[in-house]
């Protein structure tokens, strides 16, 4: 019996409080592209995994572990996990 | 009384702190592989300033799980005393031995320059018997030493006096001018500016001495 593997993408976004110098920088340099119309711009990370488990509910309660204490900072990051069985 | 300075991949500072510590001040000092777990002997731990595994991920992120950080939370613990200095600070935040984060410059630069600082707290061992108020310069070299906390970790920050130094002329948007912190107890500091660039008098002054004096004092 073969178990299951899935497909997972973490994103990870800083907190709407902190300051993000880098997507501002990369929203003035769209108006200097002459893209007009940029408002927010905020840069994050995708984190892309395949990931063999049981059953959807541990793949998911291990993902959670991994997003909470590796791939996002809670201190200033957020995480949003999709998850689909490959 | 020795003093170790661990040695992660990509650290770039560890030679300069044992410069410090051993050349200009005569303290036994010896490297702490990254893999390494025995910490016995030592009253002090350094983690030194750099790129620790290239700073994959976030800085600090992948260093704090090098097997040397489990025996220094427990040596923490103990009491023992440990000083992160710029990727070392940025180490202590991601392990839980200080609170709050190290972020993205505000200006996007790396910043290489004299800061100014003020002693912000005279509680702790560290400051050698200096007061609040009184000012120092130390050597700045970082693109991603803004100190970030919630408002809740500031007042307990505030509660504990446990702001060590604060930047004179905030370089890069740090929440409350902070240029460093300790932990409640005062055995662990973390700061952004380089003490061990200023012990040499022939280059950069010696106004670093006194931290580096305090591992063992």
């Amino acid at each position: 019996m073969t178990v299951p593997r899935y497909q997972a993408r973490v994103l990870v976004n800083l907190r709407p409080s902190v300051l993000d110098p880098a997507g501002e920088a990369t929203r003035s340099a769209a108006s200097r592209l002459g893209v007009d119309g940029v408002g927010k711009l905020r840069i994050g990370k995708a984190v892309e995994l395949e990931l063999e488990a049981p059953d959807e509910q541990e793949a998911r309660r291990r993902l959670e572990l991994l997003s909470d204490r590796l791939l996002a900072n809670p201190v200033i990051e957020n995480w949003t996990l999709e998850l689909q069985q490959a | 009384m020795s003093v170790g300075v661990v040695v992660f991949p990509g650290s770039n500072c560890d030679r300069d702190v044992r410069w410090a510590s051993e050349g200009c001040l005569g303290i036994p000092t010896r490297y702490l592989w990254h893999e390494e777990r025995d910490l016995s002997g030592l009253d002090a731990v350094v983690l030194p300033g750099g790129f620790s595994y290239g700073d994959y991920l976030r800085c600090g992120a992948i260093a704090r799980f090098a097997p040397v950080l489990e025996s220094l939370v427990e040596f923490a613990g103990n009491g023992g005393r440990v000083l992160g200095i710029c990727n070392g600070f940025q180490v202590l935040t991601e392990l839980g031995l200080l609170p709050g984060a190290l972020t993205r410059n505000r200006n996007l630069h790396f910043i290489c320059e004299d800061a100014p600082l003020e002693i912000a707290s005279g509680r702790t061992p560290w400051m050698q018997g200096r007061q609040a108020g009184e000012r120092l310069t130390l050597p700045i070299a970082h693109g991603e030493g803004r100190y970030q906390c919630t408002d809740d970790t500031l007042k307990q920050l505030q509660d504990d006096d446990a702001i060590a130094f604060r930047y004179v002329d905030n370089p890069n948007g740090s929440v409350a001018d902070i240029a460093g912190i300790t932990n409640a107890s005062g055995n662990v500091l973390g700061l952004m500016p380089h003490p061990e660039r200023a012990c040499d008098a022939t280059t950069g002054g010696i106004d670093g001495r006194p931290l580096i004096q305090a591992l063992l004092a």
